[in-house]
């Protein structure tokens, strides 16, 4: 019975080929999201999925596009599953492709238990609020836009802009302030240059965290359909990871923008009703069925912690990749082109930049008890002397006050001393936020009115 | 019951569905989703469906259950936490696990749990629709009335006092022979506005504590609002903030298509907080919606009508309800989602044409009412819905249609939240139409109210138009009056408009408190105008000690505060005096 029902799912009755669509008469028993393999005259296999059924016909896309299907030799054999991906603690130290296949040379991993890569949402009143520090040593992020444990953090950045040098950084870096506790880490390269996707394994392989990392790597030239299945596989690989092995997963995506092309030309194929800029209306949910499978489950001892990176086109902030990713993400690390000609490393805008988790990492306990002060000071004094460097441009520095040239001197020396490090500094957090209280002591101490006197007392560098 | 006849996506179209009405619930495949008829022609169906719809085949069965879409309403709301489609995610986290599984029944209110009931009537007494009959105490703060089920009325021919449970009879109808079961549980449609005997406009202040909100911009009990800004301006902090320190009897709180640790965050906090006015927890007034972005998109849709519906039921009682909805442009994308899978000419931006009308038809629920039913009472829902616009542009169709709608605006601004300075409400862009009413409620905390907030005002219009020649010619170079206007701007914004949502004292400010602390900016103000006038350069008025302790005005305990800014006002005084004589 079993072998025979396999046997009826297959159909050659298809009646229309275009674009990425099959057009395929109904046979019985089909599943609305199921995998098919489609099979051509030539004996090649093909991926596609089921996209709509009704009862006379089945429309299939079929990843990898539908040249060379022709409708008298060419058969669709439906699997009778959604894609899924499978898991066991062998994954780690392996190199898979976009559809879960591993390009690393080494055997299949074998398991018994395979997970759906859409996952299942977290309940969320089983949810913990993340609040746990990781230092990243950057002290942009570390002193002014905290990174928690089950937080997704994106780096906005532009095209030539560091941010693989930043999130490698990161990747070599990252640690929880207390325990020296190393994360796993799981990276998807998502339609980007093989000498991308190399960069990073090979800064895997030199610190020799590749054993404690999985990568799903879909470069440029691999399928556009597996730009959809990568970051999926990736995040299916964390979510096992940190659910069922107990560990703190650490997830890089790069990039979202060929994701969201990806997106985009498949619902243009399928003859969708674009929204802004011709991406899909549903773009938003898209975009959060992966960015929302970050975080922290009550009574498991894992986590998910993503930093999704885009480039922004155009530089454009409002671009809707960059926009919707901020609306879902928990913050976003924006990067700057104007601080990069100033040759600033990282050249991190901390306008831009948020972190919305940040309140309940940091502080006494976390970090230090001036934390929060500090972070509010040195914003209230970046955005003051900033806003002077912007009148002055047309009015000149001269026609300020003397009080007015010091924030304007401090701007600078903030972005110098406080933002610049190099690329292989490892700053803690003390260190940043003793370089803020530097800076601080250069302005008349009633101008510190968003710190607390006894903080004042006890590290502000005496003059 | 009827067959599976095409799935796509959220949208299935059933055949063999003659008899079915359009709002039917039913149940979809051999997994049972729960599913919504949205559109019938001859024998099919077209139904959304609440829940994911992979791996359903055509062919599988579909039955209809005979009813609308209705939200069940009892006692065991108060504390809980429900999905789109009114599950509630506490129990179901206790009977499958930390993940939503698909097809799961799941109650909204506990079913076993005993209830203490007290009547309020007795047998022979004649009862109908609204009517109260008894009480329970719910929770510390909300005592949960029970009221006769709409349509129902006859006489009381027997009614108990005692511990039940919701399915428990508590009191039997007569009605012309026929008797009736009652319950202390009872079903309203959801997507049908409840009547009341009156509307009235709105006049007392809705107390948030948020500082610009509630003196430059109040909300009215019964009033509708919206905040609408770019990612990350702070709608989600406000909305939170109201619906923790509003001064209200019970707060519903729904999450529509945002994030699932921002929920985590408040459900968490109001485990741990209070509230001002009583001391009790947080908890026991507040009913949470929470449909996560990862969560099925169709039961957006829904959710805010489950949301508005409780807030209407708990108006009933004769409360003053709070509902705020976070995002509604999230629920708009729901309805876009769905109309463009059945291929509906879409409106502009692929929106449903029906967007503006869908909108009004849950803002338009709030209000101000004498309920129905006796005892004669008067109850209010007020609603605040945040609207996220693409890139931060106002002129897009969520946001236009939303503000043909409410009465309120609180226009959040991206360069405000860059700096930092939060709340980022707009002070020269928000308004609110219930200033003129509530003006009179201010009067009785101050007769100046009207007069300072006034002057609050002018001094920030005026900075904004001070601002432009300052780029132009710098900051020194403007006569001694129009810095010090400058200056005094900057006091309002930084040490009265600004204010932490995270700081245990500043993040809620009372009335009287709010009152005074702009006050005494205003009199600084008067008295610093005084002396510029006299001679006194701008420059050395910013060194003033007073201006100083002003700043740290915010951080003082509310036990203190009183004292604080009477020595404050004194010594404003005693410049003054000091000044006039001098000069
Ligand atoms: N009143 C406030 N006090 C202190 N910080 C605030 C306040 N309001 C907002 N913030 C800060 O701004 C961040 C963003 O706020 P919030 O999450 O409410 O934005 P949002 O408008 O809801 O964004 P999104 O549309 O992406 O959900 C917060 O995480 C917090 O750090
Ligand atoms: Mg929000």
């Amino acid at each position: 019975m079993e072998a025979s029902q396999l046997f009826t799912r297959q159909t050659k009755a298809i009646a229309v080929a275009r674009r990425s669509l099959l057009i395929i008469e109904s046979i019985p028993g089909i599943r609305y999201d199921e995998i098919v393999d489609v099979q051509l005259g030539s004996g090649e296999l093909r991926t596609g999925q089921v996209i709509e059924v009704g009862k006379v016909m089945t429309v299939v896309q079929v990843f990898g596009g539908v040249s060379e299907v022709d409708l008298l030799r060419s058969k669709v054999i439906y699997k009778g599953e959604t894609l899924k991906l499978p898991v066991s603690p062998d994954i780690l130290g392996r190199i898979f492709d976009g559809s879960g296949y591993p390009i690393d040379g080494g055997p299949p991993v074998v398991s018994d238990s395979y997970l759906d890569i859409n996952g299942i949402p977290a309940n969320p009143a089983s949810r913990i609020p993340p609040a746990e520090f990781i230092e990243t040593g950057i002290s942009a992020m570390d002193g002014l836009n905290v990174l928690v444990r089950g937080q997704k953090l994106p780096i906005f950045s532009g095209s030539g802009l560091p941010h693989n040098k930043i999130a490698a950084q990161i990747l070599r870096q990252a640690s929880l302030k207390a325990k020296s506790e190393e994360f796993a880490i799981v990276f998807g390269a998502i339609g980007v240059s093989y000498d991308d996707a190399n960069y990073f394994i090979e800064n895997l392989e030199t610190t020799g965290a590749l054993s404690r990392a999985v990568a799903f790597i879909n470069t440029a030239s691999s399928p556009v359909i597996e730009r959809l299945s990568t970051p999926r596989l990736a995040l299916t690989a964390a979510e096992y990871l940190a659910w069922e092995r107990d560990m703190h997963v650490l997830v890089i995506l790069t990039d979202i923008t060929n994701y969201c092309d990806a997106l985009r030309e498949l619902a243009a194929m399928r003859g969708e009703i674009p929204s802004r800029r011709g991406y899909p209306g549903y773009m938003y949910t898209d975009l959060a069925s992966l960015y929302e499978r970050a975080g922290r489950i009550e009574g498991r001892e894992g986590s998910v912690t993503i930093m999704p990176i885009l480039t922004m086109p155009d530089d454009d902030i409002t671009h809707p990749i960059a926009d919707l990713t901020g609306y879902i993400t928990e913050g976003q690390i924006v990067l700057s082109r104007a601080l990069e000609r100033k040759r600033i490393y990282p050249p991190i805008d901390v306008f831009l930049s948020l972190s919305r988790m940040m309140k309940e990492g940091i502080g006494e306990g976390n970090t230090r008890e001036d934390h929060n002060n500090v972070f509010m000071q040195s914003y209230a004094v970046y955005a003051e002397g900033n806003y002077l460097r912007e009148i002055s441009t047309v009015i000149g520095s001269e026609a300020l006050s003397e009080r007015d040239k010091t924030y304007l001197r401090i701007a600078d020396r903030f972005e110098q001393e406080f933002i610049s490090q190099s690329e292989t500094e490892r700053r803690s957090v003390e260190e940043t936020l003793n370089i803020a209280w530097k800076l601080f002591s250069a302005l008349p101490v009633e101008d510190l009115k968003l710190i607390q006197q006894e903080y004042i007392d006890r590290y502000l560098p005496k003059r | 019951m009827g067959k599976i006849w095409r799935i796509s996506g959220p949208v299935v179209i059933a055949e063999d569905m003659r008899g079915s009405q359009v709002y039917e619930v039913v149940d979809v495949g051999d997994a049972r989703l729960s599913g919504e008829i949205i559109g019938l022609e001859s024998d099919k169906a077209v139904i959304q469906v609440y829940e994911d719809t992979g791996g359903l085949r055509v062919g599988e069965p579909v039955a209809g259950t005979g009813e609308i879409f209705t939200v069940e309403l009892g006692p065991g709301m108060v504390g809980n936490i429900y999905d789109g489609v009114q599950r509630s995610l506490v129990t179901m986290k206790e009977e499958i696990g930390d993940f939503i599984a698909r097809g799961t029944r799941i109650p909204a209110l506990d079913p076993d749990k005993k209830w203490s009931f007290t009547p309020t009537v007795k047998a022979g007494d004649k009862v109908s629709e609204g009517d109260i009959i008894g009480t329970v105490p719910e929770t510390g703060l909300i005592e949960h009335k029970i009221m006769v089920p709409i349509g129902m009325e006859g006489t009381i021919e027997g009614i108990k006092e005692g511990q039940f449970t919701i399915r428990d009879t508590i009191a039997v109808l007569e009605n012309g022979g026929g008797k009736k079961e009652l319950t202390m549980a009872q079903r309203w449609p959801a997507r049908k506005p409840r009547v009341y005997k009156r509307r009235f406009d709105p006049e007392d202040l809705l107390v948030t504590g948020t500082r610009i909100i509630d003196y430059l911009f109040p909300l009215a009990l019964g009033g509708k609002a919206s905040i609408p800004g770019g990612f990350g301006t702070g709608k989600t902090v406000n909305l939170q903030q109201m619906a923790r320190w509003s001064q209200t009897h019970l707060n519903i709180y729904v999450g529509c298509g945002e994030r699932g640790n921002e929920m985590a965050d408040v459900l968490h906090s109001f485990k741990k907080l209070k509230d001002p006015a009583t001391g009790r927890m947080l908890q026991e007034k507040e009913i949470f919606v929470a449909n996560t972005s990862n969560m099925p998109v169709v039961a957006r849709e829904i959710s805010i009508f489950i949301g508005i519906t409780m807030a209407e039921y708990f108006r009933d009682m004769g409360y003053d309800v709070l509902l705020v909805a976070d995002s509604t442009s999230r629920w708009a994308e729901a309805m876009r989602e769905i109309g463009s899978r059945l291929e509906e000419t879409p409106g502009e931006e692929g929106f449903p044409t029906y967007l503006g009308s869908r909108l009004s038809s849950f803002y338009e629920r709030s209000g101000r009412v004498e309920c129905v039913g006796s005892p004669r009472r008067m109850g209010s829902a007020t609603v605040i819905g945040s609207v996220s616009p693409p890139g931060a542009d106002f002129s897009e169709p969520v946001t236009q249609a939303t503000l043909r709608i409410v009465d309120a605006l609180y226009s959040l601004d991206v360069a405000l939240a860059n700096k930092r300075h939060f709340p980022t409400i707009n002070w020269l862009q928000s308004y609110s139409l219930y200033a003129d009413t509530v003006d009179r409620w201010w009067k009785k905390v101050s007769e100046e109210y009207t007069y300072v907030r006034n002057q609050t005002l002018t001094i920030l219009q005026k900075e904004a138009d001070l601002e432009e020649i300052v780029r132009l010619v710098g900051p020194e170079a403007l006569p001694e009056d129009d810095k010090l206007l400058l200056l005094v701007a900057r006091m309002i914004r930084e040490d009265y408009l600004m204010q932490s949502a995270f700081h245990p004292i500043d993040t809620y400010t009372d009335p009287a408190r709010n009152h005074k602390m702009i006050y005494v900016i205003i009199k600084f103000y008067e008295m610093s105008r005084a002396m510029v006038e006299s001679g006194a350069l701008v420059s050395d008025i910013a060194g003033m000690k007073l201006k100083q302790r002003i700043s740290r005005m915010k951080d003082i305990p509310n036990e203190e505060f009183d004292k604080y800014i009477a020595d404050l006002l004194l010594d404003i005084e005693k410049s003054s005096i000091h000044e006039e004589g001098g000069g």
